[in-house]
């Protein structure tokens, strides 16, 4: 299993939820915190992580990456502006 | 033996079709409705209001005579559930005791969550806004038209997509699309939120001139200057706006304390159970079900919601499980419709669009009034139409539907 050592200062658990929920989990997280916040998503949507990648590119934030747990995918977003 | 008192709060499609079926039981169970009007609302119908292809008043049905004449009627809003007393509070300060409750309360469009809105943006999600958008719709003599999603979750998920392609139709009909650019717009990296069904649209707006926004969340609506403006950074103008507001779950099960954050009803995704009450069902929009939120997804239900309260009632266990099962026909256009049927393991795989999905989406239009106090599943008339003409993949959840008819849809009385 990756080990990460990034901190997230925001978790949102989207396990259980199909998509589009844990886009737009994250997106609504995003939009409530300050910039510069790095957000965590917890998915298991394969597909989240790729959605998330692109979401990021389009809306000018950083893709942090995607990190392997137990069932489950860490999705990390850094709030750029 | 003592009837058990089942109450359901909400008369809309979920509620009247559980009343119905369990009326068929009547020598063991009392069924009463709760229902805030009493005015039945057909709301597939309000798609086809603001293009005057449907009046709103047909729409609407007494609710008394869409149930079962067993099925007693109450007309009263209710201000609080209070499942440890097992009563309803009713708003003239009245107290409803029950055995078992169905929560079948639906959604509500809340605007007022994207600033601006409600001010700026139109809808056709209730017969009020579907009449304003009439209105302003045959007002309108050219210019942008912004269609599309300002959040999640949304009742009918194909019904902007719908309504972008017969707008685009009736442009067409009154020599407006020439002077009109339609613009689409939604939060998903996709025209839909299902990928199975992305090319069918992608590929009908491409060949419509519709062009697409994706990755457009919109943060707040600026009436003045008729400007959209997105999280993402993108600003749109437009002449007209339809966008369709996120929901909630009935204030109802927030004064409850029965929801989630959004208000909806953590549901038992097989029992259609509440989660933690025993005695408790919901179905329909109301719950967190991950299906679409819509009167098919309940239609599906309701049998399955019937024979497990049934069951528990009769001392047994709740095993009948609702598969994830739900069908509806999608307008897609030039008088052509396509099917979505799918459930919590199958995505939906929508043949081409034909007239003859057309056909029976008007027929199933008209022939709900009927069929409804009947107690007769929708699901299983659409099914038993694409089966007897076998256009379509065979169903996933047919053997289950045909145990469905045998026990409940058409018990032996």
């Amino acid at each position: 299993m990756m080990v990460t050592t990034l901190q997230a200062d925001k978790i949102v658990d989207a396990r259980g939820a199909h998509c589009p929920g844990p886009l737009v989990e994250l997106i609504r997280a995003i939009k409530e915190v300050p910039v510069g916040t790095v957000v965590e998503v917890w998915t298991q949507e394969p597909r989240t992580k790729e959605d998330a990648k692109a979401w990021c590119e389009r809306a000018g934030h950083e893709f942090l990456g995607a990190f392997p747990a137990d069932g489950y995918e860490r999705v990390l977003v850094r709030k750029k502006r | 033996m003592e009837r058990a008192k089942v109450v359901i709060v909400g008369g809309g499609v979920g509620g009247t079709f559980v009343a119905n079926l369990l009326a068929k039981h009547s020598d063991r169970v009392e069924v009463t409705v709760v229902d805030a009007t009493g005015v039945h609302h057909y709301q597939p119908g309000l798609l086809y209001v603001p293009f005057g292809w449907e009046r709103p008043e047909r729409l609407r049905h007494d609710e008394r005579r869409l149930l079962h004449p067993a099925v007693r009627l109450l007309q009263a809003p209710v201000e609080r559930i209070d499942v440890d007393a097992r009563q309803l509070r009713l708003s003239d300060g009245g107290m409803l005791p029950y055995d078992f409750l169905v929560i079948a309360t639906g959604s509500c469009p809340v605007p007022e969550e994207i600033p601006g809105l409600a001010e700026g943006s139109h809808h056709f999600y209730t017969e009020p806004a579907a009449v304003r958008l009439r209105e302003a719709l045959h007002r309108f003599e050219g210019g942008r038209i912004v269609v599309g999603i300002a959040g999640f979750p949304y009742k009918c998920p194909p019904a902007p997509l719908e309504f972008t392609l017969l707008l685009d139709d009736w442009l067409r009909r009154r020599d407006l699309r020439k002077r009109t650019e339609l613009v689409f717009v939604t939060p998903l990296p996709q025209i839909f939120s299902i990928p199975t069904v992305t090319p069918l649209f992608e590929e009908l707006f491409a060949r419509k001139g519709i062009s697409v926004e994706t990755f457009f969340n919109t943060e707040r609506v600026e009436p003045e200057r008729r400007r959209l403006v997105s999280l993402e950074g993108t600003e749109l103008d437009y002449d007209l706006l339809v966008l369709i507001p996120p929901h909630r779950g009935s204030p109802l099960i927030d004064a409850s304390a029965l929801g989630d954050k959004g208000g909806w009803v953590p549901t038992d995704r097989s029992t259609l159970q509440v989660k933690g009450h025993d005695r408790l069902f919901a179905l329909g929009d109301a719950t967190d079900l991950p299906v679409s939120k819509s009167g098919a997804a309940a239609h599906f239900q309701a049998p399955i919601l019937a024979q497990n309260l049934l069951r528990l009632i009769a001392g047994q266990e709740p095993d009948a499980r609702y598969d994830g099962s739900v069908m509806c026909l999608v307008e897609t256009g030039n008088g052509k419709a396509t099917l979505l049927r799918f459930n919590y393991e199958q995505p939906p795989q929508p043949p081409r669009p034909s007239l003859w999905f057309r056909w029976q989406k008007t027929l199933l239009n008209r022939l709900y009034p009927a069929l409804v106090p009947k107690g007769i599943a929708l699901g299983e008339f659409l099914a038993l139409l694409q089966g007897k003409f076998a256009r379509t993949e065979p169903f996933c959840g047919s053997a289950l539907m045909e145990q469905w008819s045998q026990k409940v849809a058409f018990p032996r009385e």
